[in-house]
């Protein structure tokens, strides 16, 4: 019980139940059934990306090109859908395809030209979306293939979206992914510090290819999700949320310094920012004030955090005797040197 | 004179790409690349990304990094507007409702740095984590106050900032140019500079060394969001308007140039020169490949391939050092 007070996804959960009967109060059709499945349908693009930004975290890197992978996966997914024909299954293969593919080439320059995760990806997400938007001339395909629509409209017995399914599958892989397999440990093992699991014995290189890749095939994923949720691809569409999603992972508990974080936190993040947009629309108060909540909830998020994280600094020196040294907690260390994932 | 090449290798790396960038425009556009209207329009498109830029470089110099600064721009060009367009009316006397209106948005934004400073310096929290709540903060009091909507026409004066021009030299390039001088003779020639490197290069050696860790990032912030805001100032006046999603795509992009210019990301290396030659470069290709008729998306992916490159250059040059 004591252990379960202590988790980030206890306070998350106790905020949304909060918040959740916060607007149910004021507004009774918040806590439909019709209202909460719609909500699911619509953030299922969003929630699918998170649980790749969850991974990347986890092993102690960051992916800011995503994004722009999912984007060059849908156009050209749709594309080929267009030309060649297919179904469902086609637009799977060539957007998963893609998608890896270009996750790859982020994990090749990550790992053998040491650059800053941060870095090379932000100089992918130029060059991904730079040729995307040249090649595809900007075109807007607004006549996008019959079973988008058919995917978008379906639903389970109880009126459950199918796209809500495809989330919930994501989450479930990932989740028995980063906890039974030898892979997802190396994960957390990677992100909570190299140099041990260089020792321990895991394979580096393996475990960061996998991560990068995974990010590209969750991107390529996504992206018809995407399309099926907004029935056209247009080459500018995906790109400039990188850092929306971002947040709801960090926000769902996860260490942006790696090693820490977990499947279920990043569901209730991005629980939480759905929630806030749409309850703040349906109590009446202008969607304008929608980042101003995120925002505060983010600031006090991370500082409560940091501050838990400075006491239990502070509790574990004072129990060692003659560590008086280190009394002060090096919470400079923290917020400098840590500021930037270097993987 | 070899230990003077050696030291400055990166810079001379820089200036060799920057000539053939320029070399190869040259090449592309013989007619029109050296005009006057093309250097023109350049120098005036170059300093608000360039001011951010230096914004975003000082944040990087102690290791971390600055998601906020289009915010803070944002938010100083919106407050400077508000209030001006709220002064005008009742005193009538123009400099006096914009000296009140940059006075009101300059302390706004010197707020936020305030925040960030305190969040990073004294509590601890990383500054990736707590500048993209801020920027999300930030720019939502933007949408907030203005309703997501343009505020338009300023005062004659306060134009001159964004499109005048001084012996033939744009307003804003100067502005650029003196900030650029500041803030190098801040970092080479202060002992808040000096602390500054140190600190970015081992946190927990300067705090053994007596310096207050938590004061200079104070500085690193408050300096960070000055600058932003002074990009914010130029921003508005050379639209002549303010909006909460001006310059959103630029974040990225100071990045990614400030890197280029030599700027490390774990910290503790960086010249201002060396972004300044970085930006020049970047304005370069984007206004050649324009002068060319090719999509401006183009220039984007040149950005980022020309990022890889470099980052794979300093890979195998430190290599072999």
């Amino acid at each position: 019980m004591k252990k379960l007070i202590r988790r980030t996804e206890f306070f998350l959960f106790l905020l949304l139940v909060a918040l959740g009967l916060g607007f149910t109060l004021i507004n009774p059709r918040f806590a439909t059934v019709a209202n909460l499945l719609d909500l699911i349908k619509s953030y299922s693009f969003f929630g699918i990306l998170s649980v790749g930004v969850l991974v990347v975290l986890l092993s102690g890197g960051i992916d800011i090109s995503f994004t722009a992978i999912a984007q060059v996966a849908e156009y050209v997914t749709v594309s080929w859908i267009l030309a060649y024909g297919g179904n469902l299954g086609t637009a799977l293969l060539v957007g998963c395809s893609v998608g890896t593919v270009l996750g790859i080439v982020n994990g090749l320059l990550i790992h053998f030209l040491r650059i800053p995760p941060i870095i090379a990806t932000i100089g992918t997400l130029n060059l991904y979306y730079g040729v995307l938007y040249v090649v595809s001339a900007g075109q807007i395909i607004y006549q996008v293939p019959e079973f988008y629509r058919t995917l978008s409209g379906a639903t389970l017995p109880g009126n459950f979206p199918v796209l809500g399914l495809l989330w919930i599958g994501v989450v479930i892989l990932a989740a028995w992914l980063l906890k039974y397999t030898v892979l997802g440990r190396s994960i957390y093992a990677l992100g909570g510090s190299q140099i041990a699991a260089v020792r321990v014995g895991f394979n580096i290189f393996a475990t960061r290819l996998f991560v990068y890749a995974f990010m590209g095939f969750i991107s390529g994923f996504a992206s018809v999700v995407h399309t099926a949720l907004v029935q056209s691809a247009i080459p500018n569409s995906i790109v400039g949320h990188e850092l929306d999603v971002i947040a709801a992972v960090v926000l769902g508990g996860a260490s942006i310094m790696g090693g820490s974080g977990s499947v279920l936190g990043t569901c209730l993040g991005v629980a939480l920012l759905a929630l806030l947009g749409n309850g703040l629309t349906l109590i009446g108060m202008s969607s304008y004030w929608n980042n101003v909540m995120v925002g505060l909830v983010l600031l006090v998020g991370v500082t409560m955090s940091a501050v838990q994280r400075n006491l239990q600094a502070k509790r574990r020196v004072t129990n060692l005797d003659g560590a008086a040294l280190m009394a002060r907690p090096t919470h400079d260390q923290r917020g400098t040197s840590s500021g930037m994932p270097l993987a | 004179m070899r230990r003077f090449l050696y030291s400055h290798r990166d810079l001379i790396a820089l200036t060799a790409v920057l000539i053939g960038v320029a070399a190869v425009m040259l090449l592309l556009n013989p007619e029109r690349f050296l005009t006057p209207n093309n250097l023109r329009s350049m120098a005036f498109q170059l300093p608000e990304i360039g001011i951010l830029t230096l914004a975003m470089m000082v944040a990087m110099l102690h290791g971390g990094i600055n998601l906020a600064v289009i915010g803070t721009a944002n938010l100083t060009a919106i407050i400077t507007a508000l209030i001006v367009h709220a002064i005008l009316p009742v005193s009538g006397n123009e400099w006096f409702a914009i000296a009140l209106g940059l006075g009101a948005g300059f302390t706004a934004s010197l707020l936020v740095g305030l925040l960030n400073g305190f969040l990073v310096g004294y509590v601890g929290v990383s500054s990736i984590l707590t500048t993209l709540g801020t920027m999300t903060l930030v720019n939502g009091i933007c949408i907030v106050i203005t309703g997501g909507s343009t505020i338009s026409r300023l005062p004659a004066p306060i134009l001159v900032i964004g499109n005048g021009v001084i012996f033939g030299i744009p307003v804003p390039l100067c502005i650029f140019l003196l900030c650029s001088a500041a803030l190098s003779l801040i970092l080479s020639r202060t002992v808040f500079g000096f602390n500054l490197y140190m600190l970015g290069t081992n946190s927990e050696a300067t705090r053994y060394a007596g310096i207050d860790n938590p004061r200079t990032l104070l500085g690193v912030y408050l300096l960070s969001s000055f600058l932003a805001s002074i990009a914010g100032v130029i921003m508005m006046a050379r639209f002549n308007s303010a909006k909460a999603d001006y310059g959103q795509s630029y974040l990225l992009v100071t990045i990614l140039a400030a890197v280029l210019g030599g700027t490390s990301a774990s910290g503790g290396y960086g010249k201002v020169i060396g972004v300044v030659f970085a930006i020049i470069m970047l304005q370069m290709l984007a206004s050649g490949l324009n002068l060319l008729g090719v999509d401006p998306f183009f220039a984007i992916a040149m950005w980022g391939a020309i990022l890889l490159l470099v980052m794979t250059l300093n890979h195998f040059f430190r290599r072999r050092v």
